[in-house]
C-alpha cells in the first residue's frame, strides 16, 4: 500500500470527482469532497515523512521504467508543496459547505465539488509528477476546472473574469507546452531527471534558450508575476469565497513550484543563474510587484480585491527570494509558499464569513463589524498581522529569512524595501480594521456572528498561523532542506 | 521558590479580566492581586536569573535579571499597584474591561521590556507597549482621542521598526542579539538610539507625548506616565551610558518644555511638558555616565513615577469630578477637595525637589555628578531647569487647580480608591525623601556613596527654591501695579501668561517661521507623492484598472520579446 502512495495522491481526488457528479445531493457530494481532501492530506503527510527519512521516491506508473514510462518522483520540495496544497484543501473543503450553499445555486453544488476535486487533483498532479508532459496535462486539468469554479461566482462579472482568466491561462499553458516541445526536440525525452542529465550538452543551442524564454513567460503568467498578473484581481474578487480561499493559497503556489522545478532541477541552478541571468530578470519585476501592488491594495475598496492585489505583492516576495540565487533566499521562498498559504487562506476565509452574513465585502459595508462578528474580525486581524509580518506569526518568519537573504547578498536597499513594504501592508490591513472597529454599525440589527462551520476552519488556519510563527523550527528545517535539494540540482 | 517571568503574571491577569465583567467586587480584588503576586514573584528573582529559548536557530533571552532590570521591575510593580488602585472605580461607562485589560497588558509589556535580554524580545515588548497603551487613549472615546491615539500608535510603530532594523544590523555585524551597551559608533547604535529616543521623547521627537497623554482617560494617563518613557530611560541606561551627546540632549529636554509648560492652559498637558523636563534630568545623568550619575538617573526615574503619577492622579481626580482640566476654568477647588489639594501639594513639593521629598534625593545626585565631572556649562542650565520645574509644576499646578480665582465649581472629593492611590503615592514620596536609603539600597552599581542631606545641597536647593518663588512673586507684583486691571486675583493667570507669552512669542516667531517653511516643503512633497501614487495606483489608476484580455496578451508578448531579445544580444 505505502509503495503506491505517490499514485494514490492524485488518483483519490481524481476518482472522487466523477462520483460527485452522480451524487445529486449537495451535502453528500460535499462529504465525499471532504473525505477525499483529508485522504489526500494524509497521503501527502505520509509522503513527506517518508521522503524526509528515506530520500527521493520514484514511482513508475504501470511499471514502465522511467525514461520511457511516466515517473512520479517525490523529493522534499514537492512533498512540501503537496502538503501545502492538500492541507489547504483539507481545511477549505469543510468550510465550503455553508459558504457554497449561500453563494452557489443548489443545482450546481455537486458540479462545484466535482470541479473542486478535479482542480485539487490537477494541482497535486503537477506537483508530484516527474514527467514534463504530464505537468502540462495536469496543468490543463487544474486550469479548466479553476475557470469553471470562478465562473460559479454570484456576480455577473465572475463570468467575464473567468473568461479572461481562461484566455490568459491558455496563453500561459501554450507557452509552457511550446517550451516543453522545444526541449523534447533537443533531447528526445520528457522525463525530468533524464532531461537534467541530457540538457548540459545542448546548453548553447538557441532552441534551448528560446524554450527557456517561453517557459519563463508561461510560468510567470501562471503565477501572476507583475506585469502578467492582470487576470488575477478580478478572478479572485468575483469567485465564490471558498474558491478564492482555495485558489489564492494553492494555484499560484503550485505555479511557483513549477518554476522552481523547471529552472533549478531540470535546467539547473548554474544554467539559470549564470547563463540565463534569471535572477537579474526576476529581481526588478519582483521589487516592482511588491511596492506597486501593495500601493494599489491600499486604495482598494473591495476587500477581496484588496487581498488579491496583496497576493500579487506577496508573490513578489516569493520571487524576490528566488532572485537572491542563494540557499537562504530559496528557503525564504519555500517558507513563504507555506506561510502565505496560511495567512491568505485565513484572510479570504474571514472574508467568506463576512460575505455569508452581510452579502458584501465592500469596506464601507464592513463598518462596525468588529462588534457584530467579533470572531470573524479577530481572525482577520491575526491574519492581517501575519501578513504584515508581526513577530509570533508566520509572516515574521518569512520576512526574517527574506531579509537574511538580502543581507547575505549585501543588498541593503532590498532589505529596507522589504521592511517598508511591510508598513504598506499595515496600511491596507489597517483600513479594514479601522472600518470594522472604529466606525458605527449602520446595518441590520439582526447581523450575527458567522456559523461555526465557517469559523472553525478559519480559526484552524489562524491557529496554524500562530503555531508555526512561534514554533518555526520544523518548517524552516524542511524548507531549508528543500532549498538545498533545489540548488544542488538532481542527483544521477 | 522558583520564579516565573515577571510579565507572565500580568498577561495571565489580562486574559482573565474580561471574564470578571459581571462581578465588579471580585474584579477589584483580582486586579489588586495581580501586581501583589507579581511583586512577590519578582522579589524572589535573584540577580543573574535567566530564561533562554531557542527560536529559528537564535538563542533568545526572554528574561535576564540584573540589578538594573530588577530595580525597574520593582518600580513597575509599585507603579502598576498604585495605578490599578486608582482605576478601580471604573465602570461600564468608562469601558472598564478594555481599560483594565489594556492596562495589565501594558504593565506586563513594560516588565517584559526591562527584563528582555535580547533585541528580539525587547522589540516584541516594545511594540506591545504601544499597541496596548493606545487602548488607554482610545478608551476616552472622543474623536480627538481616537485621532491622537492613531498618531501615537504610528509614532511608536515607527520606533519599533527602527529598533528592529537596528537590531538586525547589529546582529549581522556582530552575530549577537544580546541587548547590552551599544554606543554610537555604528549604524546599529544610531538606529537603536533613535528608536529609544522616540520613546524617551527626545526634543523634536517628543510631540506624541504632548499630543496623546492629555487625551487619554483620567486613569489611563496615570498608567501612561508610569511606563513608556521609563522603559526608554531604562534602555538608554542599559545601552548608552556615558554617551556624551546625551548630556546635551538632556539639557535641552530639561529646558525647552518649561516655556511651553508655562503658557499651556490644559493642566494635564502642562504635566506632559513637565514629564519631558524630568526625563531630561535622567537623560543628562545617563550621559554623564559615572556611577553616581547613573544611580541618580535611575533613582530619579523611580521617583518620577511616584511624584508625576501623584500629580497626574490629582489632576485626573479633578477631571473626574469636574470634567475640566483647563487652568482658566478651574480654581478654588481647595474648599471642596481639601484632601486632593493636600496630596497634590505633596506631589508638587516633591517634583520641586524640596528637601525631605523624594526628587531632592535623586536630583541632587545628578547635579553633583555634573559638578564632579566638570560640566560647568551644563550645571547652571540644569539649575535653571530646576527653577523652571518649581515654577510650572510646583506652583502652577496646585495654584490654578485648587486656589487662584474661585471658579465657582463646587464638587466633592473623588472616590475612595483614587484617594487611597494618591495617598500611597504621597507616602512613598515622603518616605523616600526622609529615608533615602530605602531607594539607595536598591540601586544598581553597589553601595551608594552619597548623602543628599549635607549643608551644601540643602542650602543650594533652598536658595534655588526661594529665588524661583521670588521670581513668581515678582511677576505677580509687577502686574499688580498697572491700574487698568481691576482685580488682582482674577487676572493673575491671564497677566502672568502674557508675560511668558512675550518671551515665547519672540522665540516662536523665529523658530516658527523656519518650522513652517520646512514643514510646508515636506508636507507639500508628501502630498504630491500621495496624489501621484493615487493617480497611478488608485482605483482608477493605470495599475489597478481591469484590463481587457488584449492588453494582457500584449504584455505577455512584450515580456517574451524582451526576454528573447536580451538572450540573443
Amino acid at each position: 500500500m505505502s509503495a503506491h502512495l505517490p499514485i494514490l495522491q492524485v488518483v483519490v481526488p481524481l476518482l472522487a470527482a466523477p462520483f460527485c457528479l452522480f451524487l445529486k445531493r449537495g451535502r453528500v457530494a460535499w462529504g465525499l469532497a471532504v473525505l477525499a481532501s483529508w485522504a489526500a492530506l494524509a497521503i501527502a503527510l505520509a509522503l513527506l515523512d517518508q521522503v524526509m527519512r528515506e530520500g527521493v521516491l520514484s514511482y513508475a506508473i504501470g511499471d514502465w521504467a522511467p525514461p520511457i514510462g511516466i515517473e512520479y518522483r517525490v523529493d522534499v520540495v514537492n512533498a512540501w508543496v503537496l502538503v501545502i496544497v492538500s492541507g489547504i484543501g483539507a481545511i477549505v473543503s469543510p468550510y465550503a459547505m455553508a459558504s457554497i450553499e449561500r453563494e452557489v445555486e443548489a443545482g450546481r453544488i455537486p458540479l462545484f465539488y466535482a470541479a473542486y476535486l478535479l482542480c485539487l487533483s490537477g494541482l497535486l498532479g503537477i506537483t508530484i509528477t516527474g514527467d514534463m508532459f504530464n505537468v502540462f496535462v495536469f496543468l490543463e486539468i487544474s486550469s479548466l476546472s479553476a475557470y469553471a469554479l470562478i465562473a460559479l461566482g454570484q456576480a455577473r462579472r465572475a463570468l467575464t473574469s473567468a473568461f479572461r482568466y481562461l484566455i490568459m491561462g491558455s496563453v500561459g499553458a501554450t507557452f509552457i507546452v511550446i517550451g516543453i516541445g522545444l526541449l523534447y526536440v533537443m533531447t528526445g525525452t520528457l522525463n525530468m531527471a533524464d532531461l537534467a542529465q541530457l540538457l548540459p550538452e545542448v546548453w548553447d543551442s538557441r532552441t534551448v534558450k528560446v524554450a527557456y524564454g517561453f517557459l519563463t513567460v508561461g510560468f510567470c503568467l501562471k503565477l501572476a508575476l507583475f506585469p502578467l498578473h492582470l487576470w488575477l484581481p478580478n478572478a479572485y474578487t468575483y469567485a465564490p469565497s471558498a474558491v478564492t480561499a482555495f485558489m489564492a493559497s494553492t494555484a499560484t503556489k503550485v505555479a511557483v513550484y513549477m518554476l522552481l522545478r523547471f529552472f533549478l532541477t531540470i535546467f539547473g541552478a548554474p544554467f539559470s543563474f549564470d547563463v540565463m541571468a534569471l535572477d537579474r530578470v526576476l529581481l526588478p519585476l519582483a521589487l516592482v510587484a511588491i511596492a506597486s501592488m501593495s500601493l494599489v491594495a491600499i486604495f482598494q475598496v473591495n476587500v477581496k480585491r484588496l487581498l488579491a492585489y496583496s497576493s500579487v505583492a506577496q508573490i513578489g516576495y516569493m520571487i524576490l527570494g528566488l532572485s537572491f540565487a542563494t540557499v537562504t533566499g530559496l528557503t525564504a521562498t519555500l517558507l513563504h509558499l507555506f506561510n502565505h498559504a496560511l495567512m491568505k487562506g485565513a484572510l479570504f476565509m474571514a472574508m467568506g464569513c463576512v460575505m455569508y452574513r452581510i452579502g458584501s465585502v465592500h469596506i464601507n459595508a464592513m463598518a462596525g463589524l468588529g462588534r457584530r462578528m467579533p470572531w470573524t474580525m479577530a481572525a482577520f486581524v491575526v491574519g492581517g498581522l501575519s501578513l504584515v509580518g508581526v513577530p509570533l506569526t508566520v509572516g515574521f518568519v518569512s520576512k526574517w529569512y527574506l531579509i537574511l537573504g538580502a543581507l547575505e547578498r549585501g543588498w541593503w536597499p532590498v532589505a529596507i524595501l522589504v521592511l517598508l513594504t511591510s508598513l504598506l501592508a499595515l496600511v491596507y490591513i489597517w483600513r479594514v480594521v479601522e472600518a470594522a472597529y472604529f466606525r458605527d454599525f449602520p446595518g441590520d440589527e439582526q447581523t450575527r456572528e458567522a456559523p461555526w462551520t465557517l469559523l472553525g476552519p478559519t480559526w484552524a488556519l489562524v491557529a496554524l498561523n500562530l503555531y508555526f510563527g512561534i514554533d518555526a523550527g520544523r518548517t524552516v528545517q524542511i524548507a531549508r532542506q528543500a532549498a538545498e535539494t533545489l540548488m544542488a540540482g538532481i542527483s544521477p | 521558590m522558583s520564579s516565573i517571568p515577571p510579565f507572565l503574571i500580568f498577561f495571565l491577569g489580562a486574559l482573565l479580566v474580561p471574564f470578571l465583567r459581571g462581578v465588579p467586587k471580585v474584579r477589584m480584588a483580582f486586579l489588586v492581586l495581580v501586581p501583589v503576586l507579581g511583586a512577590l514573584n519578582v522579589w524572589g528573582i535573584q540577580e543573574g536569573y535567566e530564561v533562554q529559548y531557542r527560536l529559528l536557530g537564535l538563542t533568545l533571552t526572554p528574561v535576564r535579571a540584573d540589578s538594573l532590570s530588577l530595580l525597574f521591575g520593582y518600580l513597575f510593580h509599585l507603579g502598576a499597584f498604585i495605578s490599578i488602585i486608582y482605576s478601580l472605580h471604573l465602570g461600564r461607562r468608562e469601558n472598564a474591561t478594555v481599560q483594565h485589560t489594556a492596562a495589565l497588558v501594558y504593565a506586563g509589556s513594560a516588565l517584559g521590556a526591562v527584563f528582555a535580554g535580547d533585541f528580539i524580545t525587547l522589540f516584541v515588548f516594545w511594540e506591545l507597549l504601544a499597541v496596548s497603551s493606545v487602548f488607554l487613549i482610545w478608551a476616552r472615546g472622543t474623536r480627538l482621542a481616537t485621532r491622537s491615539g492613531m498618531r501615537y500608535l504610528l509614532v511608536h510603530v515607527v520606533s519599533g521598526v527602527t529598533l528592529l532594523a537596528g537590531a538586525m544590523v547589529h546582529w549581522s555585524g556582530t552575530g549577537s542579539l544580546a541587548f547590552g551597551p551599544m554606543g554610537l559608533g555604528s549604524l546599529a547604535g544610531w538606529l537603536v538610539f533613535i528608536a529609544i529616543g522616540i520613546k524617551a521623547a527626545f526634543p523634536l521627537l517628543h510631540s506624541w507625548l504632548i499630543d496623546a497623554y492629555p487625551e487619554s482617560t483620567p486613569t489611563g494617563t496615570v498608567f501612561l506616565s508610569a511606563f513608556t518613557t521609563k522603559v526608554a530611560v531604562y534602555a538608554l541606561a542599559r545601552g548608552y551610558a556615558d554617551v556624551d551627546i546625551l548630556i546635551y540632549v538632556g539639557a535641552v529636554m530639561a529646558c525647552f518644555p518649561i516655556f511651553y509648560a508655562v503658557i499651556e492652559n490644559d493642566l494635564r498637558r502642562t504635566l506632559g511638558y513637565s514629564m519631558i523636563n524630568q526625563i531630561g534630568f535622567m537623560v543628562c545623568g545617563i550621559g554623564v555616565g559615572t556611577e553616581l550619575a547613573l544611580q541618580g538617573a535611575v533613582a530619579h526615574a523611580f521617583n518620577d513615577v511616584l511624584f508625576k503619577g501623584l500629580l497626574f492622579m490629582s489632576m485626573g481626580a479633578v477631571m473626574h469630578m469636574t470634567g475640566k482640566t483647563k487652568a482658566s476654568e478651574l480654581g478654588g477647588l481647595y474648599k471642596t477637595m481639601p484632601i486632593t489639594a493636600t496630596l497634590c501639594i505633596i506631589g508638587a513639593l516633591s517634583i520641586s525637589a524640596v528637601p525631605f521629598f523624594n526628587a531632592f534625593v535623586s536630583k541632587s545626585m545628578i547635579m553633583s555628578a555634573l559638578l564632579y565631572e566638570h560640566h560647568y556649562w551644563i550645571w547652571p542650565v540644569m539649575l535653571f531647569a530646576s527653577a523652571g520645574v518649581v515654577e510650572h509644576a510646583g506652583i502652577k499646578i496646585p495654584y490654578f487647580a485648587f486656589f487662584a480665582h474661585d471658579s465657582g465649581i463646587r464638587t466633592r472629593e473623588p472616590p475612595v480608591n483614587m484617594l487611597v492611590a494618591m495617598g500611597i503615592g504621597a507616602l512613598c514620596c515622603l518616605a523616600i525623601g526622609i529615608w533615602p536609603n530605602l531607594l539607595y539600597d536598591l540601586l544598581p552599581g553597589g553601595e551608594v556613596d552619597y548623602s543628599a542631606y549635607d549643608y551644601t545641597h540643602i542650602l543650594t536647593q533652598l536658595q534655588l527654591l526661594c529665588f524661583a518663588i521670588a521670581a513668581v512673586a515678582a511677576f505677580h507684583l509687577w502686574k499688580i501695579y498697572p491700574a487698568e486691571i481691576p482685580s488682582v486675583n482674577l487676572d493673575a493667570d491671564w497677566v502672568y501668561r502674557r508675560a511668558a507669552v512675550r518671551v515665547t512669542r519672540f522665540v516662536g516667531r523665529t523658530v516658527g517661521a523656519a518650522d513652517a517653511a520646512v514643514r510646508g516643503v515636506v508636507l507639500g512633497g508628501v502630498g504630491r507623492a500621495m496624489r501621484g501614487a493615487f493617480r497611478s495606483h488608485g482605483p482608477r489608476g493605470v495599475l489597478a484598472r481591469s484590463w481587457p484580455a488584449g492588453s494582457m496578451v500584449l504584455w505577455v508578448s512584450i515580456l517574451l520579446t524582451a526576454f528573447l531579445f536580451f538572450q540573443f544580444l
